[in-house]
């Protein structure tokens, strides 16, 4: 017994101390290593900050261009890109690219929207740039330096002489703000949100045309209630974001002027969103949740759910964007109708959330001269153009003198495409209350709205939480 | 002792009988002493590989982590030495200290509730059920082990919605008033989430405290039955204080699994509705990959490992204490 004992304590305590010694050196080298070694915070400092302002300005040289800008040559070009999952439209038209520019071939890498989200820094940064990727947010990767400038594309293509709305929301400031500044990004169509409706349960209800104010559009929503027939179907899980940020920041257009609402989401310095507008609109939204307008499961309720639910004729009307116009097509064959949102009184000024479907070059990408093409390809292309409206279901922008194609009879994009029109008139886009921050929608507005709706927040406290999140996030 | 010292030498001849007998001491030492080098040389050759993955897998992260918590930092851009101030909003921030709280919370659910009714299922399966219907009963209990907690997460996700299984259950039975949206209920969610985790872990606490149990000598169980115990008093006279190890396993594994939660959490309620279910897990992502603040998601992982290793040690400790 004895002897079995002193073997195991010979045997083992030098191995222990000599495991000791191992660790710590494993510790100490971690510690030692990251000065040396790229992606870590010491190191960083040197190398990719000096990038963003210098050599974005200064790397960006489009071939001496002719008019038409720089093109993909004759050469064969692979253009390496990141699209996101579940959305047609980009992989129809890099197709329809090859088919005219046959020496351009693709290398597609996938994924979902809110892994590119994670994901997009490292891609940006890494040692194969993606030549054209979907961009989740930008300010951040401007300020490291990631993304290509695409000031000099923008005047050798003539995209400074389209509207300048069109292209604010791709502009960020040398002080990090957006809405202006120097342009980053594209789009390769501009989306347009506001309200779906079932035409069969809008008709039940007495509904002949689209409300002209809130009160009217309230009087459906109590008719509707009475009629046992669910109001609004929305969405409002964790997993999918705040849904009722949607009609929330449809009221707040309603009782309030645009522009301190697109400040906010730009970060212009003093925005704030807790004002006495936006204080009304939330206050009717509350008003909306207390009479059960809404699903009483909302909050457990994702996205998917939701449009599945409201394709089935559970609901009158819905919040959405018209890239769901393809879905709603299909479910509700002839039977979904779209408006934009009232404005408080009728005859006012119509406004919307209307985002570009936003793609940007990499800083070091390869061949940034045919991704810049591209996207003056998409925006300026007869063919290109339809398939924009066709499969994406929103409007492809670019030049005013362009008229924007048909879409097919009998479609919803039909009415969002109109209604994208009276939008443009009342110079009423806005971008969306969720962006602007990078987790203001997961740390702000989702908790809160949920708390609303499990009757746990007012009006006025949602304001105040989301306000306050803002500025911690800004602070730091 | 000549016997100890000739049996560590294994390579060398019998020394000259010529030497002195100091010198023979002498040259025995330094044998000796090579022998055992050698022998942990090989040792650690063979551990060598291991313990590179563990230092560039396991203990590397962890300094790392540990260094970047110092900073702040956005993942990509400069990083600006903040000292402890990552630490300082851990702590005072609500947001984030409420999501300790709601990790606490969770053992009960995903601790104290599996370990109790394990240790009570593997009682009544190793008294009752042995054969077939023990193979069968431990099979089921076991299952949820071998089911991918995100698929869990799904599955459990659409069995709460309003619409799912459960309400039609209560429905069925008149209860309809109390059907509603389980997991997106402020009042229920958390206790939804932790009774997923009870699924998942009970059969993982059975399972080991039945392999315990089946070592406990039947003799003692014999004997206590003669003396006319029942299974009550053979419960707390042997089998609970015999289990001592496994109890010390179940809870390091359970608490670890409550304190660290991330997949089920975030498939099932994503943290909310509100902040009601949002754990260290997921504020550590939103905070790393969403606003990009890697320093302080890394404060937070580092205090997460303290409170894991606060919460742990006692556990080990009180579960081997008594067995020397």
């Amino acid at each position: 017994m004895a002897r079995v004992l002193s073997h195991r304590a010979g045997a083992s305590s030098p191995a222990a101390r000599l495991a000791a010694i191992a660790v710590a050196t494993v510790l100490v080298a971690a510690c030692a290593a990251p000065g040396a070694v790229s992606p870590s915070p010491a190191a960083s400092v040197a190398a990719p900050t000096a990038a963003p302002s210098a050599s974005a300005a200064a790397s960006v040289a489009p071939s001496p261009s002719a008019a038409a800008g720089p093109n993909c040559g004759t050469a064969p070009v692979e253009l390496n890109a990141y699209f996101e999952t579940g959305f047609d439209l980009p992989f129809k038209l890099s197709e329809e690219f090859t088919k005219q520019f046959p020496n351009v071939t693709w290398k597609i890498s996938q994924d979902q929207f809110t892994n590119l989200m994670t994901a997009t820094p490292r891609l940006l940064s890494g040692d194969n740039p993606p030549d054209l990727i979907r961009l989740p947010s930008m300010v951040s990767l401007v300020k490291d330096g990631l993304l290509k400038n695409l000031d000099d594309y923008a005047t050798a293509y003539g995209w400074d002489k389209w509207p300048a709305a069109q292209l604010a929301q791709n502009r960020v400031g040398t002080d990090g703000t957006r809405g202006s500044g120097s342009l980053y990004a594209m789009g390769l169509n501009y989306s347009l949100t506001g309200v779906f409706y079932n035409k069969a349960l809008a008709a039940q209800i007495g509904m002949t045309e689209p409300p002209k104010s809130v009160a009217e559009f309230e009087d459906l929503l109590a008719k509707a209630k009475t009629a046992k027939l669910l109001p609004i179907m929305a969405w409002n899980a964790t997993a999918s974001g705040g849904g009722l940020a949607f009609p929330l920041q449809n009221l707040m257009a309603a009782y309030g002027p645009t522009q301190p609402i697109n400040d906010w989401i730009f970060q212009k310095s003093g925005a704030t969103i807790d004002t006495p507008a936006n204080l009304t609109a939330a206050q009717h939204l509350e008003q909306w949740v207390k009479a059960g307008y809404f699903p009483k499961d909302a909050n457990a309720t994702e996205y998917t759910d939701a449009n599945a639910r409201f394709g089935k004729g559970e609901g009158v009307f819905m919040f959405n964007g018209d890239w769901q116009n393809a879905v709603y097509d299909k479910d509700l064959q002839g039977n979904v109708g779209f408006f934009v949102f009232p404005a408080a009184e009728a005859g006012g000024s119509v406004a919307a959330m209307s985002a570009p479907l936003t793609y940007g070059i990499a800083n070091t990408a390869k061949n940034a001269d045919c991704a810049a093409s591209f996207f003056n390809w998409v925006a300026t292309n007869e063919t290109a153009r339809q398939i924009d409206v066709t499969v994406g279901g929103s409007n492809p922008g670019g030049p005013t003198d362009l008229a924007v194609p048909p879409a097919a009879a009998g479609s919803v994009t039909n009415e969002t495409l109109a209604a994208g029109a009276s939008v443009a008139k009342d110079n009423g886009a806005m971008d969306f209350i969720a962006n602007a921050t990078g987790s203001i929608f997961a740390q702000g507005w989702t908790p809160e709205l949920q708390k609303l709706v499990g009757g746990k927040q007012d009006a006025a406290g949602l304001l105040k939480a989301v306000q306050a999140e803002y500025a911690k996030e800004l602070a730091r | 002792m000549t016997h100890a010292a000739d049996g560590a030498r294994p390579s060398r001849g019998a020394p000259p009988a010529t030497d002195s007998a100091a010198r023979r001491r002498l040259d025995r030492r330094i044998s000796w002493t090579l022998g055992i080098r050698r022998q942990t040389l090989v040792g650690w050759l063979f551990v060598l590989p291991a313990l590179v993955m563990y230092g560039v897998f396991v203990l590397q992260p962890l300094a790392l982590t540990v260094q970047y918590s110092l900073y702040r930092w956005d993942g990509v851009g400069p990083a600006t030495w903040v000292g402890l101030s990552n630490y300082v909003t851990v702590l005072s921030e609500p947001k984030l200290v409420e999501t300790l709280f709601n990790a606490f919370r969770l053992v009960l659910f995903y601790s104290v509730i599996p370990v109790t009714l394990g240790l009570v299922t593997a009682s009544v399966i190793h008294r009752v059920a042995s054969g077939r219907l023990g193979t069968v009963s431990r099979t089921v209990l076991f299952l949820p082990q071998v089911i991918p907690l995100v698929a869990a997460g799904i599955i459990w996700g659409r069995l709460l919605s309003l619409t799912g299984l459960i309400n039609q259950g209560l429905t069925a039975i008149g209860l309809g008033d109390v059907a509603r949206a389980w997991l997106g209920d402020f009042d229920t969610a958390l206790p939804a989430v932790g009774l997923i985790g009870v699924w998942v872990l009970l059969g993982f606490c059975t399972v080991l405290l039945l392999t315990g149990m089946a070592r406990i000598d039947r003799a003692l169980f014999e004997s206590a039955r003669l003396d006319g115990a029942g299974w009550r008093q053979e419960f707390m006279a042997i089998t609970a204080p015999s289990l001592r190890y496994e109890l010390g396993i179940c809870f390091t594994v359970t608490v670890i699994a409550a304190l660290a939660a991330f997949d089920i959490v975030y498939v099932t309620t994503g943290g909310g509705p509100g902040n009601a279910t949002a754990v260290p897990g997921i504020q550590i992502y939103i905070l790393a990959f969403l606003e990009r603040q890697v320093g302080l998601a890394s404060a937070l992982a580092v205090v997460l490992i303290v409170l894991v290793l606060i919460v742990i040690l006692p556990i080990q400790r009180l579960s081997r204490g008594g067995e020397r």
